[in-house]
């Protein structure tokens, strides 16, 4: 690699008083990417961010931006910023002194501070508001000084922890693809954390999925969607519906597994194969499964089973279909396709649902 | 029907608050003030007029009394607040649950016995023969036993002491209600401890703050006890004044007159602090 890594972490550990928050993380962040740390509440993705940020120490393992180790480096020492979850705009000061605060700390003299301020606001679309207090402005406009104010610093990363949790639906989303902008515009690493797997695939070049402070898997937004390393990930990163069951019989990396409604379904083991009578779990994406009203000939391992609707979620381009098998009860999500004749399929009718092995996923059940 | 008896309940709840006010308070108020008006003519016989307030004015070992409870008072002030300051921001900031309750509660425990007691406890530490005396002789460092007691430094003691509480009180609940994560963030955007201090801190403590200073001016201003125990004769603390001319002079009519321009002084005082600081008294009593 020619240039050095922005962000490098290296084994890191972070212990606290009967538990291990942060688990040997070892990851690369290269310059001017979007890298997101994808995971559920209480998987230690704020410790770790609170690590890179200097609020806490690692109990182990190394830490280095731009190739230099931060370990008793001091926050305010370090070349990186942070948007807090709640942003943590200063209400005691108008938006002109909140943004030149950094600037002000490092001894700029004030004529300069004034013109990288304005400069800061045109980039993130907000000029002219330097006066205006912080009660004044609206959420996305809170979020966008507050990444000017760490933008004017001109960090190596910027730490974003959840910023847009705050945020109303409609806002969100666009937000998300602001964030994505400025952050192609300011051409920064970003180090986003998050526990909507939405916004991580939506603006990332690059996610981590953390479980129980352990890096499942690191890779792109598409990687992780089609090709997930465990069932966690599979579980995690879109929908999916699940079918828990014991392996049947076994055919190269198809894998047939009985589930305990008795429903023989099967699914593609790409990491580990398991082995007959194992416990297994095979995952399918609702928008794979196919609909027809008529019975589809099983050559293929199919995965032909008759169902019957449960409800029917009616929503733009993005309608599903819960199905329920007739017997067992078991139920399905399915994408209702926008087209011809789904579109009158209400509660109570008969559909066919079928799938390629290849493209549902199995994976060994964890051994509890 | 309803309105008028919600009206009959509204009136029957502020009848204690009236009644408190205008009997002990504004009444006995008008009273002193026109006994601070009259000058005493003859036996019995007095006139209308401002001659009480031009003693005061006439007169330097009164003026400069005021002046001296004013500026000790101040002094008090400044250095409660230099005190309570890193004490509350500690309870508030740097403590947690029962640690915080606790300490809490130690600040409070010394103002369960009273202020005479309180004050007697300090003239057992600082008299000649008391605490620290006796312990200074004993290491050494002095020869021969020395009086702490009766002297401007013992009544400064002994005014911090008890009016700290009041300080620590609203610090506590205003830096209480700062976000950890806006001092985080100042760090992490470079700033040192001191100009967290400064620029974030301090202007969210500030209605507490002042509402702290005030309280503790007031009571360092108007309080009796602490200074003629702690001061001995020569304290010379305004209220001292009053308290002979009403009760060893019987000089009811100059009492009251000072009584008046110490209630002008502390409001004037209190009126240029807020004015200094920026602040209104509704925002820092109103919290």
């Amino acid at each position: 690699m020619a240039q050095t890594a922005d962000l490098e972490c290296c084994d890191l550990t972070k212990d606290f008083d009967n538990f291990r928050a942060v688990d040997h993380v070892n990851f690369v962040v290269p310059q001017g990417s979007f890298f997101s740390i994808l995971g559920p509440s209480g998987c230690g993705k704020t410790t770790l961010l609170r690590m890179i940020a200097g609020f806490q120490f690692p109990t182990s393992g190394d830490l280095l931006i731009k190739g230099q180790s931060m370990i008793g480096v001091s926050p305010n020492k370090r070349p990186i910023s942070m948007v807090f979850q709640h942003l943590a705009l200063f209400p005691m000061m108008n938006i002109e002194r909140n943004i030149g605060f950094g600037l002000r700390q490092r001894g700029v003299p004030s004529s300069e501070i004034k013109t990288r301020v304005g400069r800061v606001l045109e980039r993130v679309g907000l000029p002219g508001i330097q006066d205006r207090q912080i009660g004044q402005l609206s959420g996305g406009q809170k979020q966008r000084v507050a990444i000017a104010r760490c933008m004017v610093l001109e960090p190596d990363v910027l730490l974003l922890d959840e910023p847009l949790g705050a945020l109303d639906l409609k806002l969100r989303e666009h937000m998300k693809i602001e964030l994505k902008t400025l952050q192609a515009e300011f051409n920064t690493t970003f180090v986003y954390i998050t526990h909507d797997q939405s916004e991580a695939l939506v603006m990332s070049d690059s996610i981590a999925v953390m479980n129980k402070g352990k890096f499942d898997q690191i890779g792109t937004a598409k990687e992780l969607y089609y090709e997930p390393a465990n069932s966690f990930v599979a579980g995690f990163v879109g929908d999916a519906n699940r079918f828990e069951g014991k392996v049947t019989a076994l055919n190269g990396q198809i894998v047939s597994l009985i589930t305990d409604a008795g429903i023989t379904i099967q699914g593609q083991a790409t990491t580990q194969v398991p082995t007959i009578g194992q416990h297994a779990q095979i995952f399918v994406r609702p928008e794979v499964i196919q609909l027809s009203k008529d019975p589809v000939p099983n050559k293929e391992n199919q995965n032909s089973i008759k169902r019957v609707v449960n409800n029917v979620l009616f929503n733009g381009a993005n309608s599903m279909v819960i199905l329920c098998d007739p017997k067992s009860g078991e139920k399905i999500q399915v994408t209702l396709p926008q087209k011809g004749a789904f579109l009158e399929l209400d509660k109570g009718d008969t559909v066919y649902t079928s799938w390629k092995p290849t493209q549902a996923r199995c994976f060994t059940s964890e051994v509890h | 029907m309803v309105s008028d008896r919600s009206k009959l309940g509204f009136y029957l709840l502020l009848a204690p608050l009236l009644l408190w006010l205008v009997t002990l308070i504004i009444l006995p108020h008008i009273g002193l003030f026109i006994v601070s008006i009259s000058e005493k003519v003859g036996v019995r016989e007095y006139e209308i007029g401002l001659g009480n307030y031009a003693v005061f004015f006439n007169e330097p070992l009164y003026w400069r009394t005021f002046a001296r409870t004013a500026f000790m008072s101040i002094s008090t002030t400044v250095l409660t607040l230099l005190l309570g300051f890193p004490i509350a921001y500690y309870i508030a900031k740097l403590t947690r649950g029962r640690t915080k309750t606790t300490l809490f509660l130690m600040c409070l425990i010394p103002f369960w016995v009273s202020e005479l007691v309180r004050t007697f406890g300090w003239m057992i530490l600082l008299r000649e023969t008391g605490v620290l005396s006796s312990f200074l002789q004993y290491t050494g460092v002095i020869g021969g036993p020395v009086e702490f007691l009766y002297n401007d430094g013992a009544i400064m003691v002994g005014l911090v002491y008890t009016s700290i509480l009041f300080m620590i009180v609203p610090l506590v609940t205003t830096l209480d209600s700062l976000d950890d994560s806006l001092i985080e963030a100042g760090y992490d955007l470079g700033g040192s401890g001191w100009s967290i201090l400064r620029e974030i801190v301090i202007p969210h403590a500030m209605p507490g703050i002042v509402s702290g200073c005030i309280v503790v001016f007031m009571l360092s201003l108007g309080n009796y006890l602490t200074p003629i125990l702690l001061g001995g004769k020569d304290s010379l603390w305004f209220t001292g004044l009053i308290y002979t001319q009403f009760i060893t002079r019987f000089n009811w009519e100059l009492g009251s007159a000072f009584g008046f321009l110490l209630l002008g002084l502390s409001s004037t005082i209190v009126f240029f602090g807020l004015k200094l600081s920026r602040q209104s008294l509704s925002d820092t009593m109103g919290r």
